[in-house]
């Protein structure tokens, strides 16, 4: 068991936090412990404010922890690591770059904007549906067209672990399905590990290789269930007997 | 967000109106102006009538005083106003990242400001002569304060959310200081130019006025001398529209770097 736990991408192992406030702190995360695989797709439901984006925001290098302790690739993590892409729960544009320009900021940070990276921007403006958006600035855009700019943007750079937030949050039904259908596409031709915070339930069981349940905070995991579908997944199987198991299960395990 | 588009187009119809009541609203002072003299029955040395003033504006246009001295004192504003800003940008960013060294040096920092720099002019040109650079130091130390708490306030202003997206890609802190927060404290920082250009012509003639012989706050004090008030009303109107022109540029820069910003709704302050 130690062995195997010991060869996991990500390791996250009786972490706890906490944010200090007027009386004494507040606890958000209370001794979880989770495992993810390379190339693994997870999903985390939980509650408002039970502490996803916090925990998200660990794996991402960004916050400190009290206790506990987070592998990444068989490395304690300590500050943001290279290759990680994010989607925040807000798109988190910079109001003064266009479209295009936002979409570049990874690769012009690692000095890698050439001719041939700026045919894949293009290929990813086109690929979340942006074409004809190019140079358009931010206060233009409507929420779900920024949050799909911030998708772009996190894919650009092809980081191994995506680390997203919400990311289909302001999207509708249907943008939602499709922009769920193309991740899962570049999920499989790239080979990333993903993790992703949903609040939807059937979204997360049509995604994910394994779903995570979070406790209202402080937040414990309930139920780690893994998605046993067969890949690719069709949308048909979102009605299909097994599905709705599952998601009847992970809706008992958020409301106890 | 359709909602700023007809905004930002009444704002400017705005502006527009503005410009075209200009000619109503000057016509109207001069003839108060007019009024005044005639009903008060002034003489020339406590009011002079507006044709007076304009009578002397041509004479010390044609014969180069004017220009003279508004080349001077131009000069002075803008040598301290690039000084005082330098200092304040390069003083407020380490402040506005450090809660630690605001916290030492802010006590300081507001104690001098309750100098009131008029005070202190004479001083400087005891120190530093009657010559240019008194009057650019007296310049950007008016400029500073204004210029520091905004960058200050502009730097702080930077959203933690894209703090973190910069570090979850591992920017550089040159990346952060030049691709994050320059281009997001910029609208606060040009709102504290936009005060220090002003400012900067008030400390240059307190300047001239401690002590000068040059400029047009020393021709200011020629006329009052003289009993030539329609002179002071040339130096102080050249005066009124050197500031107003620095305005105008503090603007024009504002709309040039901050396009991608929705246009603020008090457009003049
Ligand atoms: N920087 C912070 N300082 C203090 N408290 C914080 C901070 N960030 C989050 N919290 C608190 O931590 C708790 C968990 O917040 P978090 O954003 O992780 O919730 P969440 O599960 O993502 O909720 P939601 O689904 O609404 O996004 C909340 O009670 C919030 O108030
Ligand atoms: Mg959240």
């Amino acid at each position: 068991m130690s062995h195997k736990l010991a060869s996991s991408y990500l390791i996250v192992e009786d972490l706890s936090a906490s944010f200090a406030n007027g009386n004494g702190g507040l606890n958000v995360l209370d001794r979880i412990s989770f495992t993810v695989e390379e190339a693994e797709f997870v999903c985390l439901l939980g509650p408002s404010g039970s502490g996803k984006s916090t925990l998200l925001r660990i794996l991402a290098g960004l916050l400190e922890y009290q206790s506990g302790q987070v592998l990444l690739e068989g490395r304690s993590l300590r500050g943001p690591r290279a290759g990680v892409g994010i989607v925040f729960q807000k798109s988190n544009l910079m109001p003064w770059r266009t479209v295009r320009e936002n979409i570049q900021l990874p690769l012009e940070l690692q000095k890698e904007l050439d001719n041939r990276s700026q045919a894949d921007v293009q290929e990813l403006i086109e690929l979340v549906g942006l074409d004809g958006f190019e140079d358009t600035l931010p206060r233009d855009l409507s929420g779900g067209m920024a949050q799909r700019v911030a998708i772009a943007r996190a894919l650009v750079h092809d980081p191994g672990l995506l680390l997203l937030d919400e990311p289909f949050g302001a999207l509708d039904a249907l943008t939602r399905e499709r922009m769920a259908s193309e991740l899962l596409r570049i999920w499989n031709a790239r080979q990333k590990t993903v993790f992703m915070v949903t609040h939807d339930i059937s979204e997360a069981v049509y995604l994910a290789d394994r779903v995570l349940a979070f406790s209202d905070r402080p937040a414990r995991i309930t139920l780690d269930l893994a998605i046993n579908l067969p890949r690719p997944r069709l949308p048909e199987m979102r009605y299909t007997p097994g599905f709705g198991m599952m998601a009847q299960q992970l809706r008992a395990a958020l409301q106890s | 967000m359709k909602k700023d588009k007809p905004d930002r187009r009444s704002t400017r119809r705005g502006a527009h109106t503005g410009l075209i009541l200009l000619p109503f609203t000057v016509s109207l002072a001069i003839l108060v102006w007019y009024l005044v003299v005639w009903l008060g029955e002034l003489q020339p040395f406590i009011l002079p009538t507006p044709g007076l003033v304009m009578q002397r504006f041509l004479q010390v246009l044609g014969n180069g005083t004017l220009l003279r001295h508004f080349w001077v004192t131009l000069g002075e504003v803008l040598a301290g106003l690039a000084l005082g800003a330098l200092a304040a940008i390069v003083t407020g960013y380490p402040l506005a990242k450090s809660r630690r060294l605001e916290r030492l040096l802010a006590p300081y920092i507001v104690a001098s400001q309750s100098v009131p720099v008029v005070a202190i002019a004479p001083l400087l040109v005891i120190w530093f002569g009657p010559g240019l650079l008194s009057k650019v130091l007296i310049c950007s130390l008016i400029v500073f304060f204004p210029i520091l708490i905004n960058t200050v306030v502009g730097v702080r202003a930077v959203p933690e959310d894209l703090h973190d997206l910069m570090r979850s890609l591992k920017a550089s802190r040159w990346q952060i200081f030049s691709l994050l927060e320059v281009p997001a404290a910029m609208p606060v920082l040009l709102g504290g130019l936009r005060i220090g250009a002003t400012l900067a012509v008030i400390g240059a003639v307190v300047g001239e006025f401690v002590g000068s012989d040059r400029g047009l706050g020393f021709l200011i004090n020629v006329g009052r001398g003289q009993y030539d008030v329609a002179l002071v009303f040339v130096a102080v109107f050249s005066l009124v529209f050197m500031a107003l022109v620095l305005y105008g540029l503090v603007l024009l820069a504002e709309r040039r770097l901050l396009a991608w910003q929705q246009r603020p709704k008090d457009e003049l302050i």
